[in-house]
């Protein structure tokens, strides 16, 4: 079993912050919202009327012309994820099959391809037409519905909607043949993928990944399902710019998203070989679960992400004081981000009171499956630039959050960042990174 | 080391029986009951049957929204569990296994939507003169009617929930969704977790269900359902001339996976060892497997790779064998380039041709019985094969099991989209 160093190489979002991971870093930094009423649909009649939405986005301008017609095979996830990637192996300086132009220097065979999605909802517009025609009497006639509704439904619905469709696009447009997988845990599926992309280098499979994770939650059922769990913010409708507020005493619940983070893992003495600019290395990651039958909320004390966090410090080999910044999950959701406080108290002892925890969501949005990925490439950005931005909408405290929150924007080194993230379902993971030094 | 297996699946809700079934040449095919599908271009599937969650689990209230896929996997790892002398439902378990290092990797599906509030609350809210949804009034009928369990229930992450309230593990814990490839994909990489040394024992397996009406209705949409209707029970045939699809099935596998330090020290039974894994993708088409079967190549290649054996050791090949006419084909031509002299000599055998095609589950249940013909050194059969298809000319070993000497295994699974994964086992030996 081999124990390669892995390092990331290449950065690549699409936010409600904008369609560059740079627009997504100066945004944070500024202290920007992505978060405004949602445009997708009319969301009057919901009780959550916000989101975090991608904004001037067309797809076509992130796909070779000769891939043009699988467009119509993209549900919005499969579209955000294709332009992180597009960003991110560019940003490593590899030329694949993709590039107009260039000598292709990417080894194909040798590139991984491991995804975070979310479960793809269906658009019911598109299924509007065949749905209304299987109807007798105002009621939905499955009968109906096997002999002419079936027969209006597109031939490749179903490719649309499959979680892996994602990884397979992105392979097929920059020619990715290695090992491929899609991890499917919701909020954590972002920081699972990395976590699983930097086993597959460490052991030698590949000796560079395309990792990250997209998921596009601005869509009426995948709201509904978050309203009808209360997860979703109940107010702040009139005030998207203050919705969003982890760790905050007026907090009211999540407000959700959509968007993609892609990031290039390779293997450091690879990476050095080809003179690439290596961001930061992936020194730990910790996994575990929350185990609560009300599977939709973390465990009171938050010992399964806990328990992820001390696994991660423990493989990178270093105590919480070494840490020089937390990006939490923090979703705003009250008894969730009391409980990850508690986790994050109990990790880091007494550096709870001066380790500075930023929560990117306030910004941001909840953006699912993304979430985690998009943290990571905060991480990275903030290592850079020795820069952690001020936090936004984290006024006053909720009780119980015993946080340093980055009040004011903090300049000094970051050598260690931790990320984690949790979900509803139980899955936490979590990540430290250690800057670059050659 | 595997040492432990359970499955609920079409033909049994336990290993023996489903084992028992397939040497028998039985099937799980019937015509569908979970709902209506008579005017459906297929009309038919492989349901589990009789099954009942509250017969495996002390606390059936923790898991009464499960979706069916939870629920089966619930059941297979209740067997598997037991099978390894892992203690469940218990806050003291006696069994010498650290929670924080016994992980679960499930390939696992999404769950179906609820289909009444799901299609009554498009009916109402869709206005047919101008093809637009009203959105008010779907908000209206949909919070009305949906729940916010029945919604939970649909994600792809719970059938992991499930099994760790169950089973208390606090490892590493991942779920993956890669299609018809993802729960040998998921058994492949609870394998590394264990090799990496960040668990001592993985419960890794599938749990899927897609018999639904949309689920239906992409398959069917995509021509890829057997629609032999009238011949139900001879639909899944894979490698004839005749095929025309796969019978779609549902189900829970799980294999509890550990090392071979901790088996010992545990006591525990050691059923095979998993020794090689490879993954793939084929980077060619989104509807189409690569026409040289470039990624199916290139994942058993790998597999052998990392298992340190040659081609001519393997003594069996479970085939992903889904009976359409593309699979069938380019899997044939994957096993002649890798297996060379010997590939029409490996005994490769279909049990979908009696099970069916589990969606996710697939690969797990299909790595069980891979296990079992290295227990028994038996060689499941692939059934319905009559009417071989000339082009394919391996050893599908046709309507009869057969007894041969079985110590090394390979399962093959391959995923629309492109994902291919490859696990290979082998008997154990001290």
């Amino acid at each position: 079993m081999g124990s390669a160093r892995v390092v990331i190489t290449g950065i690549g979002a699409v936010s409600p912050l904008g369609n560059s991971s740079s627009e997504l870093w100066q945004g944070l930094c500024a202290g920007r919202c992505g978060i405004g009423r949602i445009g997708a649909f009319e969301p009057s009649g919901f009780t959550c009327r916000v989101a975090g939405e991608v904004k001037d986005f067309k797809i076509r301008d992130y796909i070779p012309k000769t891939l043009r017609k699988n467009t119509k095979l993209m549900s919005r996830d499969i579209e955000l994820s294709i332009a992180a990637a597009k960003e991110a192996l560019a940003d490593a300086g590899f030329v694949t099959k993709a590039n107009e132009t260039g000598q292709v220097n990417m080894d194909s065979e040798r590139t991984a391809i491991i995804l975070g999605a979310g479960l793809i909802s269906c658009d019911l517009v598109e299924l509007g037409p065949a749905i209304a025609a299987s109807a007798t009497d105002g009621k939905f006639d499955i009968r109906k519905w096997g002999k002419d509704g079936l027969e209006l439904v597109t031939p490749l619905w179903l490719l649309k909607y499959l979680p892996n469709m994602l990884a397979c696009h992105i392979g097929i447009i920059h020619d990715i043949q290695g090992p491929s997988n899609t991890i499917t845990c919701a909020e954590s599926s972002g920081l699972l993928a990395i976590s699983e992309a930097r086993d597959i280098i460490a052991r030698g499979d590949s000796d560079a990944a395309l990792t990250g994770a997209a998921e596009a939650k601005v869509n009426p059922i995948v709201m509904i399902r978050q309203m009808l769990l209360k997860r979703a913010t109940s107010g702040y409708n009139d005030e998207p710019d203050k919705a969003s507020r982890p760790f905050d005493a007026q907090a009211k619940g999540s407000v959700f998203g959509e968007g993609a983070g892609m990031v290039v893992l390779e293997n450091l003495e690879r990476a050095e070989a080809r003179g690439a600019k290596v961001y930061a290395e992936i020194v730990g990651t910790g996994e575990s679960n929350n185990i609560n039958a009300e599977y939709e909320r973390l465990e009171a004390d938050g010992k399964g992400l806990q328990v992820a966090m001390e696994k991660a410090l423990s493989d990178a080999g270093i105590g919480p004081e070494q840490l020089d910044l937390v990006i939490p999950h923090g979703t705003g959701i009250p008894r969730d981000d009391i409980a990850e406080s508690k986790a994050l108290e109990a990790v880091l002892g007494s550096g709870i009171k001066n380790i500075p925890v930023f929560p990117t969501k306030s910004m941001v949005s909840n953006t699912g499956a993304a979430s985690g990925a998009i943290d990571v490439i905060a991480a990275v950005c903030a290592m850079r630039d020795g820069k952690i931005p001020a936090a936004k909408n984290c006024d006053s405290p909720a009780k119980g959050c015993n946080l340093n929150i980055v009040k004011e924007q903090i300049e000094k080194e970051i050598k260690y960042a931790l990320c984690c993230s949790y979900t509803y379902g139980g899955q936490v993971a979590a990540i430290v990174l250690k800057k670059y030094e050659q | 080391m595997i040492t432990g297996l359970g499955l609920v699946c079409p033909m049994g809700n336990d290993v023996e029986t489903v084992w028992q079934g397939m040497l028998a040449g039985k099937n799980g095919f019937n015509k569908t009951t979970i709902f209506d599908a008579s005017t459906f271009p297929s009309q038919f599937c492989a349901e589990v049957k009789d099954y009942d969650l509250s017969k495996y689990t002390k606390n059936p209230e923790l898991h009464k929204h499960s979706n069916r896929g939870s629920g089966f996997v619930i059941g297979a790892t209740v067997e598997a569990c037991k099978q390894a002398k892992i203690d469940i439902e218990t806050e003291r378990p006696g069994d010498g296994i650290d929670r924080r290092r016994m992980g679960i990797y499930l390939g696992a599906g999404e769950g179906s939507v609820d289909n009444d509030a799901f299609f009554d609350a498009v009916v109402k809210a869709w206005d047919v003169n101008s093809n637009q949804m009203n959105w008010d009034k779907w908000a209206q009928v949909a919070f009305g009617k949906m729940t916010a369990m029945r919604e939970l229930e649909q994600e792809p992450n719970m059938p992991a929930a499930h099994v760790a309230m169950l089973t208390g593990a606090r490892g590493p814990t991942r779920s993956c969704l890669t299609a018809c490839a993802a729960s040998t994909q998921a058994a492949g990489e609870a394998m590394m977790m264990i090799r990496k040394g960040a668990a001592d024992v993985m419960i890794a397996g599938g749990a899927h269900s897609m018999i639904h009406p949309l689920g239906i209705t992409g398959f069917c949409r995509l021509t890829a359902l057997s629609t032999r209707n009238d011949s139900i029970e001879t639909a899944s045939r894979p490698f004839t001339a005749s095929r025309d699809g796969f019978v779609i099935g549902e189900g829970g596998a799980v294999l509890i996976l550990e090392s071979l330090e901790h088996a010992k020290k545990r006591g525990a039974k050691i059923l095979a060892e998993v020794i090689g894994y490879g993954s793939s993708s084929d980077a060619f088409r989104v509807t189409d497997m690569h026409e040289d079967a470039r990624g199916a190549i290139q994942s058993l290649e790998a597999a052998l790779k990392d298992s340190g054996l040659s081609y001519s050791q393997v003594d069996y090949i479970s085939t992903h064998g889904t009976s359409t006419s593309e699979n069938d084909a380019i899997e044939t031509k994957a096993i002649k380039a890798v297996f060379k002299d010997k590939a029409k000599s490996i005994p490769a055998s279909s049990v979908k041709s009696m099970m069916g095609h589990l969606i996710g589950a697939t690969g797990a249940a299909e790595l069980i019985t891979c296990v079992l013909a290295i227990r028994d050194n038996i060689v499941p059969p692939t059934m319905n094969l009559n009417d071989p298809d000339p082009a394919l000319d391996l050893d599908y070993v046709p309507n009869k099991p057969r007894r041969c000497k079985v110590d090394i295994a390979v399962n093959e699974s391959f995923g629309f989209g492109g994902q291919n994964d490859v696990v290979i086992i082998r008997r154990f030996e001290e």
